[in-house]
């Protein structure tokens, strides 16, 4: 690791402030990625800028029931949030179902978004990453891909976004709010995340220097039930193969699907939102066949690498058992 | 020594304080260990991914190795040391004891500690992972208590008897 300065930001203007004409320059909140990578050799930076003791922690219901989710509630504090248990239990089971207690203890809300994808060829430095060094190579393709991308990926990078919380986020239409130079602004998730293309070393669409302060989430439709559903090597304590984030809601007299938020992840460069699946559940009645045509819809233009076939079939079973638990009223 | 790449910190350990001048690099872990000599936190994979650097920050229970001791000016830290004391030991520790929760024992001051923390959270009404109803109190089963401390790995395998040793100190 590289010595660097290190500054505990005492505003967010002053963080904002401080980063600002020093490209060498990261925000540092909680760390349990950042000081990793830090450790790997894959960030280098000469100046920290503390961001994690800023009065960012809290979790507020605004008038119109939009849930403001403030950019250093700790991941633990955010599950075990009532409103969030009991109006987002999507957003609560995907907190609940990453890493481990001690590091959602530390973990905070805009590092979880801001994580990097933990492809071991990224994290090697040793190795070709275009995601590092741009035009170096990727050296996933054709390598180890149990864990890389069946969607959106490119022949520059196939790596996935890790987090499970910025799935649930996705599927829940939540937006980023950020401060910079020019001051507040927001930006819907959706648009917040980019995909590889030819330019891998760009996660999001941030401007360099900006700070997240907050999440904020839209009240959930009437009648939604929700859940996250993982599907990993062990039981715990362990990255998704696939993941689904999913939100139903079923007419009352019908029983069909009157509403439908669905996205992915484990299967992509950022939390992958379903909007083929979600458009061929609309009006039709909440079946395992209904369920399993919108996810061979989705997937239809999935796109494996050697070693990872197996996600497109595992993906779209996943999105069934997800859909059909929640059709049961299953709570998980 | 660029002067710039140091901090001058003050951290409350075990119930002592300490001011120290560090490197900014330095963890929390090594801070501990290699400057204060407070050696009940291990160095296992120093990533976060095996717990048995696991200590009580500010009250809850984290992986010190991914902490800079910096970012933690003022804190209270608490390891298993720091936890009774050897006349009387606190009740997590006697559990392992009378469970034989260990074998080379590497891993058990993060467990124990980590186990400290779990229960608050617990007692908090934190759900978990395998929690089937979020939104009622939560009961300590086999299931609940495997997946709340799944952060923390033991290579002697002493896992049945540490789940065993976590139900009686839960009672």
């Amino acid at each position: 690791m590289i010595p660097f300065e290190y500054h505990r930001a005492s505003s967010v203007q002053d963080a904002v402030t401080a980063v600002a004409d020093r490209p060498d320059a990261v925000f540092l909140a909680g760390g349990t990625n950042l000081v990793d990578h830090m450790k790997l050799g894959v960030v280098e930076a000469g100046l920290v800028v503390d961001v994690g003791h800023l009065p960012l922690n809290d979790v507020d219901r605004l008038p119109d029931g939009t849930l403001r989710v403030g950019a250093d509630v700790r991941n633990s504090d955010l599950a075990a949030h009532p409103i969030v248990r009991s109006h987002y239990p999507v957003l609560a089971r995907a907190l609940l179902s990453a890493a481990s207690g001690q590091l959602r203890n530390l973990a905070t809300t805009a590092g979880n978004l801001l994580q990097r994808t933990r492809c071991v060829y990224f994290q090697d430095v040793t190795t070709p990453c275009n995601k590092r060094t741009p035009g170096s190579g990727c050296s996933a393709i054709g390598g180890y891909t149990r864990y890389h991308a069946i969607l959106g990926a490119s022949g520059h990078c196939i790596a996935v976004h890790p987090s499970d919380m910025a799935v649930a986020m996705a599927a829940l239409d939540a937006h980023v709010v950020y401060v910079d130079a020019d001051g507040e602004h927001r930006m819907p998730l959706s648009d917040f995340y980019r995909l590889p293309g030819d330019r891998p070393d760009r996660d999001t669409t941030l401007p360099a220097g900006a700070l997240i302060t907050a999440v904020e989430i839209p009240p959930p439709p009437d009648g939604a039930r929700s859940t996250y559903r993982k599907v990993r090597d062990r039981a715990s304590y362990a990255f998704a193969l696939t993941s689904v984030a999913a939100e139903l809601v079923l007419d009352s007299g019908t029983g069909s699907v009157a509403g439908a938020r669905i996205a992915l992840g484990g299967v992509a460069h950022m939390p992958w939102r379903a909007h083929l699946a979600e458009q061929a559940l609309i009006g039709e009645s909440a079946t395992e066949d209904t369920f399993r045509r919108a996810a061979d819809a989705e997937l239809a233009q999935a796109e494996p690498v050697q070693g990872n076939e197996f996600k497109v079939e595992l993906t779209k079973r996943a999105i069934v058992a997800t859909l059909n638990g929640l059709a049961e009223g299953r709570q998980r | 020594m660029e002067s710039a790449h140091f901090t001058e910190l003050t951290l409350h350990v075990d119930g002592t304080e300490h001011t120290l001048r560090v490197d900014n690099r330095t963890t929390l872990l090594d801070l501990l260990r290699e400057h204060l000599g407070v050696t009940a936190p291990k160095k296992g994979c120093d990533h976060g991914q095996c717990g048995s650097c696991t200590v009580l920050l500010d009250g809850r229970r984290a992986t010190s190795c991914l902490a800079f001791a910096a970012a933690h000016n003022g804190a209270e830290v608490i390891t298993s040391a720091g936890l009774g004391d050897a006349d009387a030991l606190h009740p997590v520790a006697q559990a392992f004891l009378d469970h034989d929760g260990f074998q080379c024992g590497y891993c058990t001051p993060g467990q124990i500690c980590s186990a400290v923390g779990m229960l608050d959270e617990v007692k908090s009404g934190t759900p978990s992972h395998v929690t089937d109803d979020l939104e009622r109190s939560v009961e300590l089963t086999d299931a609940e208590i495997r997946e709340r401390m799944s952060g923390n790995l033991c290579r002697c395998a002493a896992y049945p008897n540490i789940v065993d040793a976590i139900h009686k100190a839960a009672r």
